[in-house]
């Protein structure tokens, strides 16, 4: 008993106090800034595993960029990685970062529900669904519950069953294998209900985009409600993200 | 000379791999590995050839520390006999070889799909129609699990059948992550989409892959490591050791609901992937390793990073661990539980932790060691009882000596070299086997390349190829709610497998 209270006691507050303004630590990969500057777009294009350099004007889409860093590596004068870990957004082309802008990446508040924010930001129960992820955004998303980043503070948290859920969080680029496990719990989830993409692969699939083994169709007849990039995305992003689509 | 001798990492030229007559290679490979724990085989697999498949098999001899490489030419439509027949070890790779090339074995016993990968053979093998074990009785029941699952976790599909509450038989069905990952690497001609691949191959053991494949592609262009590249690969498997083992940790005590261990461990594991956002932007390494450079040089401000960071780790996780691994209610749980012996584990060919849980020592930290790894003169530690307090034993003792090598190898940082470097086209007509010791087991990627020194062929093993049979094998006579403690201890990966 004592051994217990000793243990709480070192670890004392884990929480991040407030996961809006905290600062991440290190060179974190997040948002890209393109500059003005002239470069060899074509050699810039062609360095990116991707795609997802598009050029005139230069472009990147961060939900095709897998923040492998060999553009600015290579360009440190055109693209630099900046440490804003927000860059969620429900319209999929606020994702096109382009040369100049150095705007935070933001939710389109006329295209969220209004079931959404009515129902849903005091208490919002995802249902997870592993459809070919590497298990990188896996970790990232149980870490989202652990006690640093504790998203359970805002009422969201994952549960056992598409039945108790409000929506389903899609990681991996859907896999044919996974495609109709993945078709049948969204089906099994009552509305209203929502679907978040998390990671690059979900996205747009990633280095796997145009791998035979691979079904995205789900996608085409299905609204996406949540698009949060990272190569795996980092907790912050998610729990803002998140935080963002309810209006909190 | 029946087979040729090579290192780990070594390149040899594709025509020196002895070419033998199935029934000669079928008896060289079972006599290497009969009887003999030292031996076995990392990996076994086909390389078509338009109407024929050249067949590769790979022995690890950790006693000699070199990988024994023997080839045979069989016709796509031999009817074989089959080396699982006389060593259990082997079925895996022989079932593999025959959903990806349709080759019919006389007598395999358990020919049943493993992946259903996208070029399987059979098309008409369909994942919903997996021919589980089913049995016929009143008193038996199924259940079906997956392949989502109630945690966040990567897809699969587990098959039951139980008497009441005790497990009689498991039957584990993967290839719900199958991407095309082997094809990809062939068709991907950037150096860096074939990096990017070998980082998402299994996202939780991004070290031993990317670097699986960086000491891959340097041997095959020519390319010579510098020490700082070594040891910042080194460094970084070991760092990410720490950090899996204590997540998984985290997750023992949740299915034993030991809720302080879950969120001591469960913290505790954020700061030591945070370091790896401070050295290279990532928190799973995503990024760190690329063949033929050091892409982030570790530098004495990092040390003094890491030195305080696992300081503080250390003080707090001793604390947590001393007081887990004594309390009644948490071994209650632990020991006896998912067990098995010794010569079962050896007969299915288990490796890393599933192995080294009942006395069998691979490690190939030890046995063909790369990186800076000879230079630590690593001893695995190996458990006796191979139940789920082995495997957790062996995680605690890891994470202190992963911890006691970093704190060794940082008192020592190499000088950057050769910076500018090109690493070269990779060399024609060649074959190499690079092993890595991820933190589940050994990691082995092998690689053919043609006459123009393109890729012909990429193959990946990842540990849980070997290690999900002993999972469905440890649970039997077990308590069906003690499944996710077993699978937590195991903690195997699907995407690894199913690539």
């Amino acid at each position: 008993m004592l051994e217990n209270l000793k243990i709480l006691y070192h670890q004392g507050k884990q929480y991040i106090p407030d996961v809006r303004t905290v600062q991440v630590p290190g060179i974190f990969t997040g948002r890209p800034e393109i500059s003005l500057e002239k470069v060899d777009e074509k050699a810039l294009a062609e360095l990116c595993p991707t795609d997802a350099i598009l050029v005139s004007p230069v472009r990147i889409d961060i939900g095709k960029c897998v923040f492998c860093g060999e553009c600015a590596k290579a360009f440190p004068e055109k693209i630099h990685f900046t440490k804003d870990f927000k860059i969620s957004t429900n319209q999929r082309d606020r994702l096109i970062i382009s040369e100049g802008d150095t705007n935070p990446i933001s939710i389109n508040p006329d295209l969220v529900r209004k079931e959404v924010r009515k129902i849903f930001s005091g208490s919002l129960k995802l249902r997870q669904v592993s459809a070919g992820g590497d298990s990188s955004c896996e970790w990232e998303l149980n870490a989202c519950g652990n006690v640093n980043f504790d998203m359970g503070r805002f009422g969201v948290e994952f549960v056992a069953s598409p039945r108790h859920a409000d929506g389903i969080v899609i990681t991996g680029p859907i896999t044919k294998n996974m495609a109709e496990a993945l078709e049948i719990t969204y089906n099994a989830t009552p509305s209203p209900k929502i679907i978040i993409l998390v990671g690059t692969d979900a996205i747009s699939g990633g280095i796997f985009a145009d791998s035979p083994a691979i079904d995205r169709s789900f996608l085409d007849t299905h609204h996406v409600d949540l698009y949060i990039p990272g190569n795996p995305a980092h907790p912050l992003a998610i729990i803002n993200g998140i935080l963002d689509l309810l209006g909190k | 000379m029946k087979y040729i001798s090579i290192k780990n990492q070594q390149r040899i030229a594709l025509e020196s791999i002895p070419v033998l007559d199935y029934s000669v290679f079928l008896t060289v490979n079972l006599d290497l590995t009969g009887n003999n724990s030292q031996r076995h085989c990392v990996c076994y697999f086909g390389y078509r050839q338009k109407e024929q498949l050249k067949l590769f098999c790979c022995i690890a001899d950790d006693q000699e520390h070199n990988i024994h490489v023997s080839s045979s030419v069989v016709s796509l439509d031999e009817i074989l006999n089959s080396f699982s027949a006389h060593n259990r070890a082997f079925e895996k790779f022989e079932r593999e070889i025959h959903e990806n090339f349709g080759i019919k074995y006389s007598d395999h016993p358990w020919l049943k799909p493993v992946r259903y990968s996208f070029n399987r053979a059979d098309q008409t093998q369909q994942m919903a129609g997996y021919p589980f074990y089913t049995i016929d009785s009143d008193e038996l029941h199924e259940v079906g699990v997956g392949p989502v699952h109630a945690g966040v976790i990567e897809p699969g599909h587990f098959r039951f059948i139980c008497n009441g509450e005790q497990i009689l038989h498991l039957e584990i069905q993967l290839g719900y992550q199958h991407r095309g990952v082997e094809e990809l690497f062939l068709n991907k001609s950037k150096l860096i989409q074939r990096v990017v691949l070998s980082e998402s191959i299994s996202g939780d053991s991004v070290i031993e892959h990317a670097s699986a494949f960086a000491y891959v592609w340097e041997s095959l262009c020519g390319f010579v490591p510098s020490r700082d590249i070594l040891f910042a690969r080194t460094l970084a498997q070991e760092i990410e050791r720490i950090a899996i083992h204590t997540g998984d940790l985290s997750a023992i005590c949740a299915d034993i609901a030991y809720q302080l261990g879950n969120s001591v461990f469960g913290r505790l594991r954020t700061p030591i992937i945070n370091f790896f956002q401070e050295w290279c932007g990532n928190r799973l390494s995503k990024g760190l390793i690329r063949p033929g450079i050091n892409q982030y040089p570790f530098n004495p401000y990092l040390a003094e990073r890491i030195t305080t960071i696992l300081n503080s780790y250390h003080r707090d996780f001793t604390e947590m661990k001393d007081l887990m691994f004594k309390m009644a209610s948490v071994l209650t749980r632990l020991e006896q539980t998912g067990a098995m012996h010794n010569e079962e584990l050896l007969s299915i060919g288990t490796v890393g932790i599933s192995a080294r849980m009942n006395g069998i020592e691979r490690d190939i930290r030890k046995s063909h060691p790369y990186g800076l790894y000879s230079e630590l003169n690593h001893e695995p530690f190996v458990k006796h009882h191979g139940d789920v307090y082995s495997r957790a034993q062996i995680r605690k003792l890891e994470i202190d000596q992963s911890i006691e090598y970093i704190r060794e190898m940082i008192k020592n940082i190499p000088e950057i070299e050769n910076q500018n470097q090109k690493i070269a086209s990779p060399a024609p007509n060649s074959f190499v086997v690079a092993l890595t010791e991820g933190w589940r087991g050994e990691v082995c990627h092998a690689a053919i390349t043609d006459s123009n020194g393109e890729l012909a062929l990429y193959k990946i093993k990842d540990p849980s190829f070997h290690n999900w049979l002993a999972l469905a094998l440890a649970v039997r006579n077990n308590e069906i709610s003690d499944f996710p403690v077993c699978n937590k201890s195991f903690n195997l990966s699907y995407c690894g497998h199913d690539l």
